[in-house]
């Protein structure tokens, strides 16, 4: 699967669609000062769409090794939390820049923004207590829990405390739903590109989480052939 | 080296397209042509897309070096 290249190709077409169409298509004028810089949506918000996709992807593989500890798992596991922490770190500087120029400061203190912030640092620890580990089991094993608290940790920080008081989020309220996007209020037009741009953008993070796994496949194939 | 030569032909084929749009300039004061309207919105596209297409050629390469690797 992850040596096929339709998906590949599927993701190229996505990616040029959304940098394309998306500057293109039609979106509504609520007030001047949102003017176009709604086609962020476009690319800030698929950050978030596809990181918690990846993450999903991450903590599946981990629970997977500690069923069954093959170091495959552990492979998989960790480069989609590479892959899906990169994509937060990018979510989070988008909208920081975004805020900048709508909410007048790149860091207003907003619920959503703190929580993002809470959740990028709790999977930084992944990484920093996978490194401090030399033996490789200890590391894939205590990486694996890890990982299933560290997924477990981004509703609270992203889906739940931000709901409880008010945003400047869409949808803030906490009575609206999401904090992130209504989408029930998604402008028509803004759909057609925007469900492509989840998709794309997602798709190529799987690309390159896949690309490290393949790395780490021949690394240890390399170390195998070396050490006999 | 062949490596370097693939992403040289991208960043030269990326900007190429520039010297058509200014040739366009001079010939055309009025400038009413589509990558100058609405706030030149339209160049930011064209940057972004030389942008995510250099990107993914480069990703590509990486994916073919791997699969050669795998090959051997």
């Amino acid at each position: 699967m992850m040596r096929k290249s339709w998906w590949k190709i599927l993701t190229v077409l996505l990616l040029l669609y959304t940098c394309t169409y998306g500057f293109y298509v039609k979106v509504p004028r609520l007030d001047d000062r949102m003017q176009e810089s709604i086609r962020n949506f476009f690319f800030h918000v698929p950050m978030w769409f596809g990181m918690m996709i990846l993450l999903f992807v991450s903590v599946y593989y981990a629970v997977k090794f500690l069923r069954d500890p093959q170091p495959i798992y552990d492979y998989y596991s960790s480069a989609f939390a590479t892959t899906g922490t990169i994509f937060s770190l990018l979510g989070i500087s988008t909208g920081a820049i975004w805020a900048n120029y709508q909410w007048g400061s790149p860091w207003t203190g907003d619920p959503k923004q703190n929580g993002a912030a809470i959740a990028i640092l709790i999977y930084l620890a992944y990484f920093v207590l996978r490194g401090s580990m030399q033996d490789d089991d200890k590391k894939m094993r205590i990486g694996a829990v890890y990982n299933i608290f560290a997924f477990f940790m981004l509703f609270p920080t992203l889906w739940i405390l931000p709901r409880l008081t008010e945003s400047l989020h869409p949808g803030g309220q906490g009575s609206e739903g999401n904090p992130g996007l209504n989408g029930k209020d998604m402008d028509m037009n803004m759909r057609t590109v925007f469900y492509p741009a989840v998709i794309g953008w997602t798709l190529l993070g799987v690309w390159i989480s896949t690309l490290k796994v393949r790395y780490q496949i021949l690394n240890e194939k390399h170390l195998n052939n070396e050490s006999i | 080296m062949n490596q370097f030569k693939k992403v040289a032909w991208v960043l030269l084929l990326g900007f190429m397209h520039l010297a058509a749009f200014a040739q366009d300039a001079t010939n055309n004061e009025a400038a009413n042509d589509l990558m100058r309207s609405n706030g030149k919105i339209f160049l930011v596209m064209t940057i972004v897309v030389v942008l995510i297409t250099g990107l993914l050629f480069y990703l590509i390469s990486i994916d073919r070096k791997i699969s050669k690797l795998e090959k051997k």
